[in-house]
């Protein structure tokens, strides 16, 4: 369902930018979708994985020997069963990916993995695992980045040095590493400007909240080959993956994508892979591994917790003249937040003279974490976009304006580096500003907040196939898990190449050893880069179908053309042949009719939003009510328009919730105390309004289609969207994530003179 | 001839100087120059960096060519969600 009227930017196409009913809906909605979990082969055995109970411990002995007494246990492996990167001589982010996956030496946080099992049944495996004997010397730990960047701090990684300082430090440190941004003179922009806010701000971890956990089948034989089954966001990175982790070359590995239940970003890495795996090679057997939803919350990687500080100064017509922002990320156990790609949209959207951003990177005894849609963009939009709306709010002008005023546009020096190519980003804060939505009234206890969010997209390495069948229907062979309706979007461009309905073009995501290699389904990227090597495939098709035409009428090839599905003689002389009647003939004019494509993309174009959000605030209770939400996102082009839409409402969706609910919870003794979706609140559709949506389309010129990618912009701006509308409902500022009731109510409290807590 | 701008993670190894103009016709040939002009630049850009030609963000650019008149970024690496 939709309440947005049909994008128009591209009249002129036949199949882009119609809605056929989604190809996986129906395996979905009745059951028979397969999923990571779901597959069953014949004597598979169940897994189990021990976990670590301490944030921060010395591994000192593990032993395995009643476990592996018990009954239907077939195998038991440790850290000491793989092989130790770092001896030998593995990059460094191998290793610490090798040991997230299981430790060797030490733990790093609750949940991190020690030792793993396969037996009969799941409950053997679970009591197997239960019965080994970990001994352990608890160490100190760290939770927070405040904590971890003491100088007292216990040190996670002996050895570690904080990259990006001059000059290079001396001493260990839980900060991996600083990056900076920088541009003009800070003093004088501040100088310059009639009103300066200054903020602090922070937030708390969240999950990507995926309803289907993390599952591997792995069935390996004793000629050191292994068949992986798993659900990702892409199967060849986990192949690559897994193949390091256990010291093999990544073509001893076939790995089939299962029917995926979500990711976020927060499956592009490894887990349970390389366990499933060398659990298989133990025991001669296949092995099935799945998470429980605690293991998801305590083990695999959420979204970074943050603290910000951000100093916005603005002239009094709305001049935004300088801006200085301190963001720590925390990356977990290893080093990796995204603090790099925070510092560099944090001031993407706007033109500003005169700016030092400084990020850090900073471990604590909580898991890795891992990707969540445009990551670290959202934290830092939360803040930035909050000290914009009170500074529109102090020289009194409206808040979509006090951006239009500064927005970049094509040709504008991003605040981290490039130009801009073409972009659309006034023409989402020109959506919002003029939708129905901004003009409407507000009642008692009633606020409207507005932000906007960047995002860079990308395009990396796709291949595809296209193969012509016999009856002349297409099959598209992709290497990219559909997480977001990609295979519909295939199928779309290339009936629009080939001049055919859609109705006859299949889309499948395919093994990594019947399709080329693929990047990760991530960035965005997917109906961008896979999208033009379907193109590039379909368009090598459509010359080989011309020269089958030409063959057939005996004439010269630049005499055909390939118009609505069928070759046409230029000058009519001809009859024309469809597709259908060139394939029932290929065996005459060359054999069967395929073409593959393989390309690393170019032409990325960038993505941007703008959102409005109202919401009511309930004064006894700080419930917050979102009541009515529009966002407005720049596609390029929407090739199948619910899609987009359902990705904007998805984002919108899921930053409501780090907005309002989500956090991860910990105890004083590092302990995780809301695993599970009881405690840890991600919004349902009873929560919330229909979100209305405005595909804005700015086509980017780059590709065949115009696409940009829709994936994660979507989720940058609400953080900062709902806690602008609660500042306009009840004139108190929020600044720490989540803005729960009792954290809305205290604030409230604090600012009518009660106290508060 | 390209012109060069250096983040401010890397201008500690060019003494502050934050744009630069270099006459190279490939990324290897320019991290090579910039290497011999700032010993130690070579080796840095080896870590996990982008490089973005004419605002186009290429991940692994060794090998692209440098349109004369190019403008050059050097930029983290990047993942998605």
């Amino acid at each position: 369902m939709t309440v947005t009227d049909e994008p128009t930017a591209n009249p002129g196409y036949k199949q882009v930018g119609t809605r056929p009913i989604r190809p996986d809906g129906l395996d979905k909605v009745t059951g028979k979708a397969r999923f990571g979990a779901d597959l069953v082969l014949p004597g598979m055995l169940e897994g189990a994985v021990l976990r670590s109970p301490h944030p921060h411990a010395t591994i000192v002995a593990i032993d395995t020997s009643a476990a592996e007494a018990m009954p239907g246990v077939h195998a038991v492996i440790t850290g000491a069963d793989f092989p130790d990167l770092a001896a030998n001589g593995a990059r460094p982010d191998d290793v610490l990916m090798s040991k997230n996956v299981m430790a060797r030496d030490k733990v790093l946080y609750e949940g991190h993995p020690v030792a793993a099992v396969a037996a009969a049944t799941r409950k053997q495996a679970k009591a197997a695992a239960a019965a080994i004997d970990v001994t352990y010397e608890l160490l100190p730990h760290v939770l927070t980045v405040e904590q971890a960047m003491a100088d007292d701090a216990p040190i996670l990684h002996e050895g570690m040095r904080t990259r990006g300082l001059d000059p290079a430090p001396e001493v260990d440190s839980n900060i991996a590493s600083r990056i900076t941004h920088e541009r003009g003179d800070l003093d004088q922009g501040f100088a310059d400007a009639d009103l300066v806010v200054e903020r602090s701000f922070t937030t708390k971890p969240v999950h990507q909240g995926y309803i289907e956990p993390h599952a591997a089948v792995a069935d390996a034989s004793q000629d050191g080959r292994a068949n992986l089954w798993c659900s990702s966001q892409g199967h060849f990175s986990m192949r690559t993956s897994t193949a390091k982790v256990l010291g093999w070359e990544p073509t001893r590995i076939k790995v089939t994508p299962a029917e995926i239940g979500g990711g976020f970003g927060g499956k592009t890495v490894i887990y349970l892979e390389p366990l499933a795996t060398l659990l298989s090679l133990r025991s001669g057997r296949p092995v099935r591994l799945v998470m429980d939803r605690d293991e998801v919350f305590r083990a695999s990687g959420p979204a970074s917790g943050t603290s910000l500080r951000v100093k916005v100064g603005v002239t009094e017509d709305g001049q935004l003249t300088a801006a200085d922002v301190w963001m720590a990320f925390e990356a977990g156990a290893n080093p990796g937040s995204p603090v790099g790609a925070a510092g560099m949209t944090v001031l993407a959207p706007y033109d500003i003279p005169n700016f030092f951003v400084e990020g850090f990177d900073v471990v604590v005894n909580k898991p890795r974490v891992a990707a969540y849609r445009a990551p670290g963009a959202p934290m830092a939009a939360f803040a930035v976009e909050s000290v914009l709306d009170e500074l529109a709010a102090g020289i009194g002008i409206d808040p979509v304006e006090l951006r239009l005023r500064n927005a970049v546009t094509e040709g504008s020096q991003a605040a981290y580096g490039p130009k801009f190519p073409v972009i659309g980003f006034v023409e989402t804060l020109e959506a919002i500003r003029d939708h129905p939505h901004y003009q409407t009234e507000l009642g008692p206890n009633q606020g409207r907040g507005v932000a906007a969010g960047f995002w860079f997209n990308a395009g990396m390495n796709s291949t595809a196939t296209v193969n012509v069948n016999e009856d002349g229907n297409l099959t598209v062979v992709v290497g990219s898990p559909d997480i977001g309706g990609s295979r519909s979007s295939m199928c779309l461009m290339a009936a629009e190449e080939l001049g055919i309905d859609v109705g006859r073009v299949n889309a499948i995501v395919a093994d990594t050893e019947t399709v080329g290699f693929n990047d990760v389904t991530g960035g965005s990227r997917v109906t961008l880069a896979t999208g033009a090597a379907v193109v590039d495939a379909c368009r090598q098709i459509k010359d080989d179908l011309r020269g089958r035409a030409a063959k057939t009428w005996d004439v010269e090839v630049d005499v055909v053309e390939w118009v609505d599905g069928q070759a046409q003689h230029v000058d009519g002389s001809e009859t024309p042949l469809t597709l259908g009647e060139l394939a029932a003939k290929w065996g005459r004019t060359g054999g069967p009719i395929s073409a593959t494509a393989a390309l690393n993309a170019r032409g990325v174009g960038p993505a941007f939003s703008t959102q409005v959000c109202d919401v009511e605030v309930d004064p006894e209770t700080g419930e917050v009510t979102v009541l009515r939400y529009t966002t407005a996102q720049d596609a390029g082009t929407a090739i199948h328009p619910s899609y987009v839409e359902g990705q904007m409402q998805g984002g919108v969706v899921q930053g409501i919730g780090w907005a309002l609910n989500e956090e991860y919870i910990y105890s004083d003794d590092g302990h995780l105390e809301n695993p599970g979706f009881l405690d840890y609140r991600v919004p349902v559709a009873s929560d919330l309004p229909m979100i209305d949506t405005v595909v804005v389309e700015v086509p980017n010129p780059a590709h065949p289609y115009g696409v940009r990618g829709v994936g994660e912009v979507g989720i940058v701006p609400p953080l900062a969207a709902v806690g602008n509308a609660i500042a306009a409902a009840t004139g108190v500022r929020l600044t720490d994530l989540p803005m729960s009731p009792p954290r809305v109510l205290d604030a409230i409290n604090r600012a009518a003179g009660d106290g508060g807590d | 001839m390209a012109t060069v701008h250096f983040p401010s993670s890397l201008r500690d190894l060019t003494g502050g100087v934050a744009d630069v103009e270099v006459d190279a016709s490939t990324v290897r040939r320019l991290i090579a120059a910039l290497d011999e002009r700032y010993p130690g630049m070579g080796e840095r850009l080896a870590e996990g960096v982008s490089v973005s030609i004419n605002g186009e963000i290429l991940p692994d650019a060794l090998y692209e060519d440098i349109p004369d008149g190019a403008e050059i970024h050097f930029l983290p690496t990047l993942s998605g969600g």
